[in-house]
């Protein structure tokens, strides 16, 4: 043992400026985040140069590049209230589970006779299966029923949260629902013309075509 | 509890004597090395551009087509197969029509630069001039941000600007539309509607494109 003692070199360095960043930024991306969940179907849509952000509250119909339309709300107690309609359109009952499950669901494309079955299905059994859209034609016109009945839940809605802000007193910013068409760019325009024709008969003139951003050339 | 002690382990015959130095310093590592995993997982999942829109009205269907030849300064795109695109100018007149004027001709173009892009600032330049100029009164601060929205809207929307009609047959596809209504839009042209096709009008795209 040498007799002097060597001052020990500190190998550990103060971390703790480093750590409180690294939280803070590990907090902020939490927070940011959103759950991405699945959609059944791929849509890539064409890009523009349009910086138009898409609202909130949405009621969107994605057409695949075969034309087959997707419904979708996005707010899920509008959701929830549209398919009890639809389901006392069509005589299906649905349980509050499948009225649970089906709220965290996204697009579906899948005709009213089907969705139950589809409701219950696990998630990664429902990515494989091949939806074949929401029947839009004149005879069978069940997008038309979703959409005019999403209008009139979304409608209600907004008058239940506004007298529930009133009670208490609070201030209800309004969100009128948008419609937006989220279609892929290599679908028939025809297809996506039909899909139009659609909104056009429920009087829905203004919509928000889903684009992807793309750098204007000078 | 969550101390670690440093240094003190050459236990030497002092031991006894001293009380034992308490070291406040936690070892970090794994935690920092958790919080990085996480920072990074986030970073890389984390999603922040919107979706991009577009919004747009549709002409009510019960619009007559009669109607859409009255309108005045019109150029009529017709979007076909392969990203063709055919235009004509004005009033669209079939062959041998009553009034004895010459039937419509189409002339293709593309959506190259020297195509489309060309074609729209030369049909429009009056308003793209119009609102070059409010731009650059914006830049000098000449007038107000919101001054300048406004007569950019009126110069976009008045009787001597620019009107286009879309229209696709059977063989577009929603891309060329949508790269359309984008190019109208660099183009200032404000006033634009998506129409159906007339008969006269598939008649003469099919027989153009059999050309």
């Amino acid at each position: 043992m040498p007799k002097i003692k060597m001052p020990k070199a500190n190998t550990s360095l103060d971390m703790t400026t480093m750590v409180d960043l690294a939280l803070l930024l590990v907090t902020f991306f939490m927070l940011t985040a959103s759950v991405r969940v699945s959609e059944p179907v791929v849509v890539d849509t064409p890009s523009s140069t349009s910086e138009k952000i898409l609202p909130d509250n949405v009621l969107l119909v994605s057409v695949d590049r075969f034309g087959k339309a997707y419904f979708n709300i996005s707010n899920p107690q509008v959701r929830i209230k549209t398919l009890t309609r639809m389901g006392e359109q069509y005589k299906i009952e649905f349980t509050d589970e499948e009225k649970k499950r089906f709220g965290a669901m996204t697009s579906i494309g899948v005709p009213m006779e089907k969705l139950k079955d589809y409701i219950n299905l696990d998630d990664p059994q429902r990515q494989k299966v091949k939806s074949p859209g929401v029947p839009s034609d004149s005879t069978n016109n069940q997008l038309g029923e979703w959409i005019q009945f999403g209008r009139i839940e979304a409608a209600k809605q907004a008058k239940t949260e506004k007298e529930k802000a009133e009670s208490l007193g609070r201030d209800f910013k309004y969100e009128q629902m948008s419609f937006a068409i989220k279609a892929d760019g290599a679908a028939n325009y025809i297809a996506v013309q039909d899909i139009i024709k659609v909104f056009t008969k429920l009087d829905i003139y203004r919509f928000n075509l889903i684009t992807n951003l793309e750098q204007a050339e000078e | 509890m969550a101390e670690v002690n440093t240094g003190d382990g050459g236990g030497g015959k002092h031991d006894k004597k001293r009380a034992k130095k308490l070291s406040t310093r936690i070892d970090m590592t794994p935690m920092v090395d958790l919080a990085f995993l996480l920072l990074t997982f986030f970073v890389m999942t984390s999603t922040f551009n919107k979706a991009k829109t577009m919004e747009i009205n549709f002409p009510a269907d019960e619009l007559d087509p009669s109607k859409q030849q009255k309108v005045n300064n019109a150029l009529t795109f017709i979007m076909s197969k392969e990203n063709t695109i055919y235009f004509y100018y004005g009033e669209f007149f079939p062959a041998n029509n009553k009034d004895g004027k010459p039937a419509t001709e189409l002339t293709k173009t593309d959506f190259s630069k020297d195509g489309l892009h060309k074609l729209l600032l030369d049909k429009n330049r009056g308003t793209v001039e119009e609102i070059n100029k409010l731009s650059e009164q914006l830049k000098t601060r000449a007038i107000a941000d919101t001054t300048y929205k406004r007569l950019a809207i009126n110069a976009k929307g008045n009787k001597a600007a620019l009107t286009v009609l879309i229209k696709a047959d059977d063989k577009a596809v929603y891309k060329n539309v949508i790269d359309l209504i984008d190019e109208l839009n660099i183009c200032q042209v404000g006033k634009y509607a998506v129409v159906d096709m007339m008969q006269a009008e598939v008649d003469l795209v099919t027989a153009e494109g059999t050309k």
